[in-house]
């Protein structure tokens, strides 16, 4: 913390019309950006080099671990854990294909239909966020119990009958089945969704659309031709904010679900945490950032949007 | 069919309205279930209506030292992360230096990153270094995933800043340090007090990332997981119901006070 307190004042440099900077202003952006560099290599940066050592380790707690180069580890956590590895992709890829489908008339809503009512509605989007969401996530048990009104109404109309020859439920529960981590995923990571795509659909001009329906558009091409596309870089953003943590969340699948829903995250915090398998936790989470950033940079590359930072 | 037709103009603000009770439906469930008397230790299902959890809030053993443990992790946070967050903005922004890309790559990564890996990986730095885990490590993580929020936040205010404010300030006389306090601290403060909102935010709330780094250090969202295997006290309903109201009333305070500004200047 030290260095915080001792790192030099933010004053820019001086104006370049008046005085040319000398030395020490060439100086003045290293020193800024000195200590958050500093903070993110130390904690960022290192972490992820001592756990790809860590994961091509062997040794045990009490003899301690050696790196022996051992990269059978990630044969071994691929072979034991691709199924909770391909559930992750699974389940955050429906949340984020739900979170679209369910956050667009939303945002669209706020952006374009609301009027006086815009911000009233964004405060109630970001409201959830300050209800702990581990909170909001154990209300869901109660949402879905077994003889509540959700699931009551859901068998009533067949739907569990449907989602259950899909493997998504099992009989008439809802609680502890891939349904419910996917309800849950899909309602803590909406927010990510919505917001994004409203800042894109705001920046649209309204003329556009009237240009649109001069032009003999009917509502529907406009959507498809116009607004869709000109907010593309808010579905990109929304995606991925949506599907990176999702695909890493043990939360939901751990309240929500049971040992058959169990995704990457969860083997990685039981690895870790409870049966201290450093080596293989390493290995699986090394597996799942780097998978990530695969995706990622496919995924923006292939749809063109580039600055999104 | 006049009602057919109304319903299809309209369809774009009933899915939309449909969302948002998905949305709010939980914190509904939450604030009703405070006002719960449950039978057993999970308080899942309804039983019958009591205040004795809202008046007595801090009735369950370490619920308020936890929340105490959770607020000062998040001020510090936050200090720490603001302060850091803003000079890398202004840097970012105002010189051009190189290993720029660089470091924005750095920025972004941690916001591209699942919360579980960094946390894991971290967890490896801090076994391998002998740290001791508890609130200081707590406290270095929250800093560093709250950091590229704020650079963020700032660096977008400090974008769309007139240079030229900056340069009348000095013709007029004002030194460097004057300059900065009067005219450009001013300006980028909404943009630093986002930043600081946020990482304020998502310290208190983080939880992924504190589990695997507290030790035996309790926050409220290691509460409130604890709590989910061993029993759930309705005080937990109160705590966050209590937030919930607090929060949204002060934001739409402040979007009155923004509404009747605005009205008075037009």
């Amino acid at each position: 913390m030290t260095a915080v307190a001792g790192a030099p004042p933010e004053a820019p440099a001086p104006a370049p019309r008046k005085r040319p900077p000398g030395r020490r202003g060439r100086l003045v952006p290293y020193w800024l950006l000195l200590p958050g560099i500093l903070w993110l290599l130390v904690f960022f940066v290192m972490p992820m080099v001592y756990q790809a050592s860590t994961s091509v380790q062997t040794g045990s707690l009490e003899e301690g671990f050696e790196v022996t180069w051992h990269f059978r580890t990630y044969w071994d956590a691929v072979a034991d854990y691709w199924p909770q590895f391909l559930r992750s992709v699974l389940y955050a890829g429906s949340a984020t294909v739900l979170c679209l489908l369910l956050g667009y008339p939303l945002a669209y809503l706020i952006a374009f239909r609301a009027g006086r009512w815009r911000n009233v509605l964004l405060v109630l989007v970001i409201a959830p966020f300050f209800t702990s969401f581990l909170i909001r996530t154990l209300a869901w048990k109660t949402i879905l119990a077994d003889s509540g009104p959700v699931v009551g109404a859901l068998g009533a109309l067949h739907v569990l009958d449907v989602t259950s020859w899909l493997g998504m439920t099992a009989g008439d529960r809802v609680l502890a089945t891939p349904l419910a981590v996917v309800c849950g995923l899909t309602y803590n990571f909406l927010p990510f969704m919505i917001l994004p795509l409203y800042t894109s659909l705001e920046r649209i001009d309204g003329r556009l659309h009237e240009a649109a329906g001069d032009l003999y558009a009917t509502p529907s091409e406009t959507f498809r031709k116009v607004t869709f596309p000109l907010s593309m870089p808010g579905v990109v953003s929304g995606t991925l904010l949506t599907f990176i943590p999702a695909s890493g969340d043990y939360v939901n699948a751990d309240l929500l679900g049971s040992t058959d829903t169990r995704m990457i995250g969860n083997v990685v915090q039981t690895q870790f945490l409870r049966i201290l398998d450093y080596p293989t936790a390493a290995a699986l989470s090394f597996l799942l950032m780097a998978a990530i950033l695969v995706m990622v940079t496919f995924y923006i590359r292939r749809s063109g949007t580039e600055d999104l930072v | 069919m006049p009602f057919v037709r109304r319903l299809k103009r309209n369809l774009v603000v009933v899915a939309g309205l449909l969302t948002l009770g998905y949305l709010l439906l939980p914190n509904v469930i939450v604030t009703v279930f405070s006002f719960n008397d449950p039978k057993g230790r999970f308080n899942y299902a309804w039983q019958r209506f009591s205040t004795d959890a809202w008046t007595d809030p801090c009735g369950v053993a370490d619920l308020c030292g936890s929340l105490s443990v959770s607020l000062q992790i998040a001020a510090w946070a936050t200090l720490g992360a603001t302060v850091l967050g803003t000079m890398t903005a202004f840097a970012l922004v105002r010189y051009r230096f190189r290993a720029r890309g660089a470091v924005n790559a750095l920025i972004f990564l941690p916001m591209a990153m699942p919360e579980v890996v960094m946390a894991a990986s971290l967890l490896t730095l801090f076994l391998n270094m002998g740290a001791e885990l508890g609130f200081w490590t707590v406290l270095i993580a929250h800093i560093m995933f709250c950091l590229s929020f704020v650079v963020t936040a700032v660096k977008a205010r400090v974008m769309s800043m007139d240079p030229r404010l900056e340069q009348a300030a000095q013709d007029l006389y004002a030194g460097p340090v004057q300059t900065f306090l009067r005219v450009t601290l001013p300006i980028a403060a909404p943009g630093i007090a986002a930043g600081a909102l946020l990482a304020f935010a998502l310290s208190f709330d983080d939880f992924i990332i504190t589990n695997f780094n507290a030790g035996s250090t309790v926050t409220f969202p290691m509460f409130v997981w604890g709590s989910a295997q061993r029993g759930t006290p309705v005080q937990i309903n109160v705590i966050g119901t209590a937030m919930f109201v607090v929060a949204v009333l002060c934001v739409l305070a402040g979007l009155v006070v923004a509404d009747r500004r605005q009205r008075r200047t037009s």
